[in-house]
């Protein structure tokens, strides 16, 4: 069967300096895997080669077994790819509900219309509406994102994710930045995700990690050091060095 | 004369006022290239700063008969001071704000500065005395040429030396291009970032008034010099890369041959050729040529 | 349960209600209209320089298209206004073709297409790299004009240029009371067009790229061309404000091209108030009205004015007038509700 995802040997550097070195990965439909590995592995380098915002050298990216390397990064939207960024990236000057109808209306290419209202769409508004719900986000539905404190902005990032409909999604530390009080809200939300999507997260923290993820990639300096299931990878002596290595030379490295 | 000897008298002419006038961008470019790679701030003041030299440049050789160099030193200076002081309490408050926000702000300042201006000195183009040895021609040997025009060649070619030389071999050189170069990464390396904008900012509109001096006998100046030449300043910031000394220079050397060539050639028409040169190269190289991405 | 799912409903129909009925026409919007429909009865001396007014509010709309609602920077928008300027005054001059109305129709075609192949290549740059490209393109356009300015009259220009009777039946009489009818009556088609387009799926689409046009790329929008397309639009009604320029005018030089004209529609559309329209309504007849009196009592004083006034607005009042207005009214709101 052919895998939602699989990125074969990809290969990238930033002058001199390799940051993706000979990465296969397969996500399978359903999947649940967690990308980890010490700070400057290239975790987010690594899902920015396979959305489409860098290049790669060489090596191919394949969306439900298309090969999507040369498509740009709204191609491999359309086709079902979607991300949350580290950092969000919403429509700060615009309402919580706008955010989500900009995008589904984006996804069934109601945008292209210039003439009717955007009012008219009233499935639009209520599909976005029914994402707002199920995040629990209605409330703040006519809030201008900016007003909303970041754990619940960090639920529009997903939100957003999700109202893409995708095949594939990928998230970078989806509760990175969030208050603690917080945190739980979004982990409730990666927990129930339709189970046929296949996810990657990226996530640095190992409760949440060993919680959602059914599989593990470990990313060491741009190359996979190894994968397998969380309790393999618990188990795992040189994973604990890497890691434990990392402890020991702290602030040696950059993020 | 035989055609190949006239053909060869025309190109040595355009080089040699192309160089000229490619000296003079570079001077009053550098600055605003610096400041702007360093601090991504839009100065469209710049302009006004260059002008405003040279009419302190007027006002000492004519009203206090102080020498045409020395005018040029104190002007320079005082200009320097003048913009710490606009860094300081206006600049300061804009560094987060949007490109438009700068553009617009500087605009205005420009608009008062070029209001002042003619309120003070009239709209009609002020000359200045020159001393004896910038007029006239020079006897290079093989040719006579205008001995202003030389002077600039030799003044623009020491202080390109002299830029070079801070830039390149000196810690304050190498903390500017560090910080030009990634700034967080200087901040976090204790690099203050904000004193030295502030010098680079004195250096550079210092440097502008400097060209506005030396453009009063090159080229005329009136008020309006400060928008009409701010949009060449910015043609040659954008094309030779923003903060790169070697981009500014390159970029003054093309636009300024290419320029000079082109009114030679074409009198009237030939104001084309800078800007088909800018589109060209900025849809090929958008950052200029030794720009960033 | 049974009251969250109550206020959650509540909220539903307030967010859904919101967003459906956001382009129904408010009362205020008539506001503009009826002054303009006033000044022709209050001022019927000062039509021609209503008419201009109207131009302008015309071209600072086509602006906004770009700059208040996708967000981009440019610093050439005079080429589509000369373009369509010029589009009338040579079919005029050089090819007796007078009838006003087509001659919008070919000005708009023209300007677009401009607007087209431009944009096409230059929106694919952001920043000081735009603004530089933009920049030189409308000076580009103004060197060719002058390169042949037996054809295009240089920066003498056509003068004395007639025009038919609007629709066979309407003349130009002295004091411009067809033509600010005329002027009035395609600014408001246009208007329902920008304002259609505005409220539309792809006007939501254009501030998403405004606010964030990496989420855009994220999220499969086609940024670049919608961004063409906008700019199209822009330059085909920049374009028609030129030829009314020209149509009013009976002249029409190479000026129109001038950086100077760029930057002018720049500032009244700030002035006024980025992204909402009439913006470009308030900031177009203020600005006129205060040059038209500053500059006859001193141009000098007129220019430190606009300066002042510049930096004003960048310090205190970012989002122009309306955008005054509009803290003026919440702080209202305030207190009304405190």
């Amino acid at each position: 069967m052919t895998a939602a995802l699989q990125v074969e040997k990809l290969n990238r550097a930033f002058g001199a300096l390799p940051v993706t070195r000979d990465v296969d990965l397969t996500l399978e439909r359903g999947a649940r895997r967690a990308l980890i590995g010490p700070n400057g592995a290239g975790k987010t380098t690594l899902v920015n080669l396979i959305t489409g915002v860098l290049k790669p050298h060489s090596g191919r990216v394949l969306l439900n077994g298309e090969d999507i390397t040369a498509s740009s990064q709204a191609a491999r939207a359309r086709r079902g790819l979607a991300r949350t960024f580290q950092i969000n990236q919403l429509f700060r000057g615009l309402t919580v509900l706008e955010n989500l109808c900009m995008t589904v209306g984006e996804r069934d290419g109601h945008c292209d219309n210039l003439w009717r209202s955007a009012g008219s769409k009233r499935e639009v508004i209520d599909e976005a509406i029914g994402y707002l719900d199920s995040l629990r986000l209605t409330d703040d539905a006519l809030k201008l994102v900016r007003e909303l404190p970041y754990g619940r902005q960090r639920l529009v990032e997903i939100a957003i994710a999700l109202a893409q409909k995708p095949r594939v999604l990928l998230l970078d530390e989806p509760a990175a930045g969030v208050p603690s009080s917080e945190s739980h809200l979004i982990l409730d939300v990666v927990a129930a995700l339709d189970p046929d999507i296949a996810v990657l997260i990226i996530e640095h923290d190992m409760d949440v990690v060993f919680r959602f993820a059914k599989e593990i990639t470990v990313l060491v300096q741009g190359a996979v050091f190894t994968q397998g299931t969380p309790d393999e990878i618990m188990n795992n002596e040189q994973v604990r060095a890497v890691y434990l290595g990392q402890e020991g030379h702290r602030g040696g490295h950059h993020g | 004369m035989g055609l190949v000897p006239q053909f060869a008298n025309i190109a040595v002419s355009i080089l040699f006022d192309g160089l000229a006038y490619a000296m003079f961008l570079f001077i009053t470019s550098v600055g605003l290239s610096v400041t702007m790679g360093l601090m991504g701030f839009v100065n469209l003041a710049h302009g006004a700063f260059a002008m405003a030299g040279g009419y302190v440049v007027v006002t000492l050789t004519r009203s206090y008969g102080i020498g045409f160099v020395p005018s040029l030193v104190i002007a320079a200076i005082v200009i320097g001071a003048v913009s710490v002081v606009f860094e300081r309490f206006l600049y300061r408050r804009l560094y987060k704000s949007t490109d438009l926000e700068q553009v617009l702000l500087t605009i205005g300042l420009a608009f008062m500065a070029i209001a002042t201006a003619t309120y003070i000195y009239g709209p009609i183009p002020k000359s200045v005395p020159l001393p004896d040895w910038l007029q006239g021609d020079v006897n290079l040997g093989f040719r006579y040429f205008p001995s202003y025009r030389a002077f600039l060649i030799v003044l623009g070619t020491v202080l390109i030396a002299v830029l070079w030389y801070a830039f390149e071999r000196t810690n304050i050189g190498a903390k500017i291009r560090a910080a030009v170069d990634n700034r967080r990464m200087a901040e976090s390396v204790g690099i203050n970032v904000d004193r030295l904008f502030t010098l680079t900012f004195a250096v550079g509109s210092g440097l502008a008034a400097l060209g506005g001096g030396l453009a009063i006998q090159l080229l005329g100046l009136s008020p309006s010099f400060a928008v009409l030449y701010l949009v060449l300043f910015l043609i040659v910031v954008a094309v030779g890369g923003l903060g790169s000394l070697k981009g500014t220079l390159l970029a003054a050397l093309v636009l300024g041959i290419f320029d000079t060539g082109g009114k030679y050639l074409l009198a009237d028409a030939g104001g084309f050729f800078v800007y088909a040169v800018t589109v060209v190269v900025l849809l090929i190289k958008p950052a200029g040529f030794y720009g960033r991405e | 349960m049974a009251a969250s799912e109550t206020i959650g409903a509540a909220a539903r129909e307030r967010a859904t209600d919101y967003l459906a009925k956001r382009h129904r026409f408010r009362l205020a919007e008539a506001l503009p209209w009826l002054i303009a429909i006033a000044v022709f009865f209050i001022f019927p001396t000062r039509l021609t320089f209503g008419s201009q007014v109207l131009v302008m509010v015309m071209f600072a709309l086509s602006l906004d298209l770009i700059l208040g609602y996708a967000g981009i920077v440019t610093l050439g928008h005079a080429a589509f206004f000369g373009v369509g300027a010029y589009t009338v005054g040579l079919a005029a001059a050089r090819l007796d073709w007078t009838e006003p109305i087509s001659g919008l129709f070919a000005a708009a075609i023209a300007a677009g297409l401009v607007g087209f192949v431009t944009g096409w290549f230059l929106l694919r740059y952001r920043g000081l790299t735009l603004l530089m490209l933009t920049l030189a393109t409308a000076i580009l356009l103004q060197e060719t004009g002058n390169l042949r300015s037996d054809i295009s009259g240089g920066y003498d220009g056509l003068p004395g240029l007639t025009f038919k009777p609007l629709l066979g039946i309407f003349d130009y009489d002295l004091y411009g009371h067809t033509y600010y009818l005329y002027v009035l009556a395609v600014l408001a088609v246009v208007f329902y067009l920008i304002r259609r387009i505005v409220y539309s799926p792809f006007g939501q689409a254009l501030t998403g790229i405004r606010e964030n046009v990496r989420r855009m790329h994220a999220i499969g929008s086609p940024v670049h061309r919608r961004l063409v397309t906008v700019y199209t639009i822009a330059a085909a009604i920049a374009g028609v404000a030129g030829a009314l320029f020209t149509q009013t005018n009976a002249y029409v030089t190479l000026t129109v091209f001038d950086f100077d004209n760029s930057a002018k529609v720049m500032v009244m559309l700030i002035l006024g108030g980025t992204g909402r329209l009439y913006g470009a309504f308030v900031g177009a007849a203020v600005y006129m009205v205060l040059e038209d009196y500053f500059s006859k009592l001193s141009p000098t004083f007129w220019q430190f004015g606009i300066g002042l006034m510049l930096v004003l607005a960048v310090l205190f009042a970012p989002r122009g007038i309306l955008g005054l207005f509009e803290r003026v009214g919440s702080y209202l709101a305030e207190r009304k509700r405190s």
